[in-house]
């Protein structure tokens, strides 16, 4: 059977010193064969000791986020044979700290979510049935509320692993899913939350999150949206 | 050495991040201090995979009403739903929706800018005579869209949340008081104790026990297992929903919206076979009904493929536009997952094992009842909601009431359990209060012996997929019976790996399937004594619905010794304020 060699890294804190990469054989069972299917064969055949996050299985989710062979992507979603390689080599998210294995820490990815005021700010009243909103004005929100907080995006730019601080592409593209939605009115109070150094000026254009994303949105293209408003 | 055990206390503490528990967390925190305990991160529980949309009698499109949503239920449930139930959540769904709406959930829209609805399986107008325009969406990604706004609605209530904390014992005093749960911290190891008021359980479903399945790594029924150890009983375990289309060799779903949006299903023969079965709504039968129809034609040889083991969904015919407009997530699964561009070839399908109709049982409130012999109280301070809950589903949950129940159920259970917390005490926690969470999980921790997660877990999923899915007899649930009776002695032999305290996936992986094992064990157990055929429970050896002798909930319990025992319980008939439907032959 045709296998396929995965070079993994691997770091548990309770007995290593330091990260190590430790190489394994895979068997390709069928084409077409899903990098997760990889995983899972580690680590229910070979190496149980191995941990990764995964749920869905299906790219909805957003918990296998990985580095493989360089790039930002969801196991779930990457067909092997699409890597064109015989060896993959499988890191954690870059940029955030490592708990163990593939694992990483979430907690300041999340918090940073939360900072932008990701939810409907209302001042006036609300009408007893639904808010009307034409299919014209629900179109702007498309390419924006489909994010599955994989994380890719943030842990592929380079700004987000220099500046601590930076609220990242992740947190900014939802900001914007909300500044954009024709029912909100809390633009005054998110955007100067935005309007800082750490927030959307602190976003060089590298593109390096629209290449991540792997529901193919363009957090860019929102954080450009939002200066924009600032300047307008 | 003593462990150390961290204590909280809360008012309300909820058990699970899913819709249901989401729902509940963003309206208790707004009156009571309020803590969700998940598994996982909240935007990554199960219910970010619903797809097809949510069901209310808006009528945005044509006349609908309550009443007939509610018929819907109670008949697509085979007539095994408690019909309080069944009024209260299709009464509440157009304000529930609405409710959604003025939180920010992104609901495609009519070109007048309402809510826009599409037909579902089961649902129809003026009971029973063609489908209704009724479900409610956001593209196919309506549980995305509803768990992502009631996740950020819940953090802007200031709920706090415990993510990758998994749930190891429901504690319950001497008195019989629900006082709290007992808990490991994944990314540490660390043990918690949390104190609380209100219990809700939301912890979602449990079909990972089967080999083909739509459900995600985490639906592995810890809720209703641990319930079970706390003495309470899993109403109507042997109903599972198989959800027809599920992708060939993958089990994942795609939606019923496809047949919603003018999709059907063909055979090898090319025909469109549903036309036959169910002459009135054809494809959007439910569920049960269609998946038996796929898996005769596959067994009377006029399935698709080499091995005609599947059958075909067709939806190019509306145009690629249509598609990428209201099923761009679909068009995306079926080009990973079976190579096809449905916009240009139908999608290879089969039965996908989708949903535990049964669960914890409960009043029309989301009130956890106890009892036996057919006498059932409430449990002040405990609540169940969405799919660990049963009410209102019956033998057959329909499509889009799913996302409902989360919402409606999670709501009024938020409500009353803040309520509760207003005007209790805490009850006192006992001191033994973690001593069997913690007993299980150094078993497994330690466990050194000679069983593998996967030695189990494959031959589990396989015996239930074999003897246990769409087509059951006496023989083939025996078999899987005895099956998994020899997998719980393989537990006693079995060797967890890993040793370390954090993030150890291995643990968690043996502690899940110790868990799937009493699933399964007690599914099986009550579908060998439910002889009759009624919703998802199909049997060829007694293939009628018997409404004299099983028109009452099985309610499974454990004993000490670890044996299943199964008693009954009246199926709630009356409606809160309307007239009951009576039993009749369920045709489409």
């Amino acid at each position: 059977m045709e296998t396929v060699e995965l070079k993994i890294f691997r770091y548990d804190p309770d007995k290593d010193e330091k990260p190590y990469f430790k190489s394994y054989e895979v068997e390709i069972r069928r084409p077409g064969m899903l990098l997760l299917a990889a995983l899972n064969q580690i680590k229910w055949e070979i190496d149980p000791t191995l941990s990764f996050r995964r749920s869905c299985r299906e790219g909805v989710c957003g918990s296998d986020g990985l580095n493989v062979n360089g790039v930002n992507l969801l196991s779930c979603l990457t067909k092997i044979s699409c890597l064109n390689s015989k060896r993959i080599v499988i890191q954690p998210l870059p940029g955030m700290p490592v708990i163990k294995d593939l694992v990483v820490d979430l907690e300041d990815f999340f918090a940073k979510f939360i900072t932008v005021k990701p939810y409907l700010i209302r001042r006036s009243s609300t009408p007893d049935k639904e808010f009307i909103q034409t299919p014209e004005q629900r179109k702007h929100l498309d390419g924006l509320y489909e994010c599955i907080l994989c994380g890719c995006c943030s842990s592929s730019c380079p700004s987000y692993w220099y500046d601590k601080q930076y609220l990242g592409p992740n947190a900014l593209l939802r900001a914007y899913r909300y500044l954009a939605d024709s029912r909100d009115e809390g633009a005054l109070e998110r955007l100067p939350i935005l309007n800082d150094r750490h927030g959307v000026w602190r976003c060089h254009t590298i593109y390096n999150c629209v290449k991540a994303c792997p529901k193919e949105l363009n957090p860019t293209k929102a954080i450009v949206g939002i200066r924009k408003m600032l300047l307008n | 050495m003593s462990i150390k055990i961290e204590q909280h206390v809360y008012d309300v503490l909820i058990l699970g991040a899913g819709g249901a528990g989401l729902n509940a967390a963003q309206v208790a925190s707004q009156y009571a201090k309020t803590a969700v305990i998940s598994e996982v991160y909240p935007t990554r529980s199960h219910t970010i995979s619903a797809q097809g949309g949510i069901s209310a009698a808006l009528g945005n499109y044509e006349e609908d009403h309550w009443h007939w949503h509610m018929y819907d239920t109670v008949k697509g449930g085979d007539y095994l739903g408690d019909q309080d139930a069944c009024e209260y959540i299709t009464k509440n769904a157009p304000q529930m929706i609405i409710e959604l709406e003025h939180i920010g959930m992104p609901f495609n829209r009519t070109p007048q800018g309402k809510i826009a609805q599409r037909p579902f399986g089961g649902h129809t107008s003026n009971y029973g005579k063609q489908p209704v325009k009724r479900a409610c969406y956001v593209a196919d990604r309506t549980g995305h869209a509803l768990l992502q706004t009631l996740f950020e609605k819940s953090v802007s209530q200031g709920t706090q949340f415990f993510s990758e904390f998994y749930a190891l014992e429901i504690v319950v005093n001497p008195d019989g008081e629900v006082c709290g749960v007992f808990c490991l911290d994944i990314k540490n190891g660390s043990l918690h104790l949390f104190h609380t008021k209100s219990l809700v359980l939301a912890t979602g479903g449990n079909c990972r026990i089967f080999a083909t399945t739509s459900n995600a790594h985490i639906n592995t029924g810890d809720g209703v297992a641990m319930a079970m150890r706390a003495g309470f009983s899993w109403s109507d375990p042997e109903f599972f929903q198989f959800h027809p289309t599920g992708i060939y060799g993958h089990g994942n779903l795609i939606t019923e919206a496809v047949r919603g949006e003018g999709g059907y299903l063909i055979n090898g023969e090319g025909t469109r076979f549903m036309e036959t079965y169910a002459p009135t709504i054809k494809d959007l039968a439910p569920r049960d009904i269609v998946s038996r129809c796929i898996g005769k034609e596959i067994v009377e040889g006029r399935g698709v493929g080499p091995n005609k083991d599947y059958v075909l969904l067709r939806i190019d015919h509306i145009g690629a536009d249509e598609i990428m407009e209201k099923l761009p997530g679909i068009h995306e699964l079926a080009l990973i997952f079976s190579g096809v561009d449905c916009t240009k070839e139908p999608i290879p399908v089969v039965p996908t094992a989708h949903y535990q109709n049964g669960g914890i049982p409960t009043n029309y409130c989301g009130d956890v009842i106890k009892g036996s012999n057919g006498k059932y109280d409430v449990v002040p301070g405990l609540y169940a909601v969405g799919e660990c809950a049963a009410s209102v589903h019956g033998a057959n949950r329909l499509g889009t009431n799913s996302l409902l129940d989360l919402v409606v159920f999670g709501r009024t259970a938020g409500e009353r359990a803040a309520k509760y917390a207003q005007t209790s005490a805490l009850a006192k926690l006992p001191d033994e209060a973690g001593k069997a969470g913690l007993e299980k999980l150094n078993r497994y921790a330690n466990a050194n012996g000679n069983v593998r997660f996967n030695d189990i877990y494959q031959k589990l999923i396989d015996t239930m997929q074999l003897n246990m899915s769409v087509f059951r007899t006496e023989e083939l649930m025996k078999k899987a019976l005895t099956d998994v009776e020899r997998f719980e002695e393989m537990l006693k032999d079995y060797k967890v790996d890993d040793r370390s305290t954090v993030y150890n996936l291995d643990l968690i992986e043996a502690l899940e399937l110790d868990n799937m094992i009493l699933v399964a064990k007690t599914a099986t157990v009550a579908a060998l004594a439910r002889k009759e055929s009624r919703g998802g429970h199909f049997r060829d050896d007694y293939p009628d619905r018997d409404d004299k002798e099983y028109l009452k909930h099985s309610e499974a319990s454990l004993a000490p010794d670890g044996s299943i025992s199964v008693d009954y319980r009246p199926v709630r008939l009356k409606p809160l304020t309307v007239d009951t439907f009576p039993p009749k032959a369920r045709v489409y």
